[in-house]
């Protein structure tokens, strides 16, 4: 059997779809299985610097702000540290839009609640960077 | 066992944890004052429980995660293997938090 035979026909029938008409409409999410990958990408991401994040955590423990202050400002800890947000706030991006994706029935407030995620993914990631690179600027 | 749940449970808890995360970092480039509120939070009960519970959502999250990843590259689904990645992933999860608390109050981290 060939893909190529579902292009020329003008309707498609939802029992005699081929594998590759069956993902034309890309899923609910429609951007098909590039977050499932993605997801992947940032689990792994994760797991490789989980490590040097606890180790971070564990230096950070009991000091004031200003020794907080110059561990987080050092170029190495925050470069970790950048690397780990941006994988985290990617992954939980997608996460939550799983989630509301499979209980949030009514249309409208899934759109809602989907652009509130993105929000508020955005908000962290932002906020957590930002801070970081302050610190790190020594100012 | 239904585990996945769990899994997204944790995942949602650590989503609305890193607003606690976010405040903690812009209070470090706050300042003094800022920093020493969020270690206020942090030092009282309430603070250490969510502390705790934060740990354990992302140890269990993690090793839950691991064996979604073994699920996707097409091993682990004989049932006793299925049986097993589950257990690994709960008992795992609850001695890695345990242990990381340890050294945490070891190093002085509960001052």
């Amino acid at each position: 059997m060939s893909v190529d035979e579902s292009h020329g026909s003008p309707r498609q029938q939802t029992s005699v779809r081929t594998p590759l008409g069956r993902v034309r409409g890309l899923g609910s999410s429609h951007s098909g299985t590039s977050d499932f990958w993605r997801q992947r990408i940032t689990a792994v991401a994760m797991i490789l610097l989980m490590i040097p994040v606890i180790v971070i955590i564990m230096m950070l423990l009991g000091r004031n702000q200003a020794g907080a202050a110059q561990i987080l400002g050092s170029p190495l800890v925050a470069l970790l540290l950048i690397m780990f947000i941006i994988a985290s706030v990617w992954h939980m991006k997608i996460g939550m839009q799983i989630v509301l994706e499979d209980y949030v029935i009514n249309e409208k407030l899934k759109l809602i609640t989907i652009m509130a995620n993105n929000f508020f993914s955005s908000v962290v990631g932002l906020a957590s960077i930002y801070a970081i690179l302050k610190l790190s600027s020594g100012v | 066992m239904a585990l996945s749940i769990v899994h997204r449970a944790t995942g949602v808890a650590l989503y609305l944890g890193t607003a606690l995360l976010v405040w903690w970092l812009i209070a470090a480039a706050s300042g003094p004052t800022a920093y020493a509120h969020v270690q206020a939070f942090t030092g009282s009960i309430i603070g250490r429980l969510i502390a705790f519970g934060y740990t354990w959502a992302l140890m269990h999250h993690m090793l839950s995660g691991v064996r979604h990843l073994v699920w996707d590259i097409g091993y682990g689904f004989k049932p006793t293997e299925r049986e097993w990645l589950t257990w690994a992933a709960l008992i795992g999860g609850i001695t890695l938090t345990v242990l990381l608390w340890i050294v945490a109050y070891m190093i002085g981290g509960g001052r």
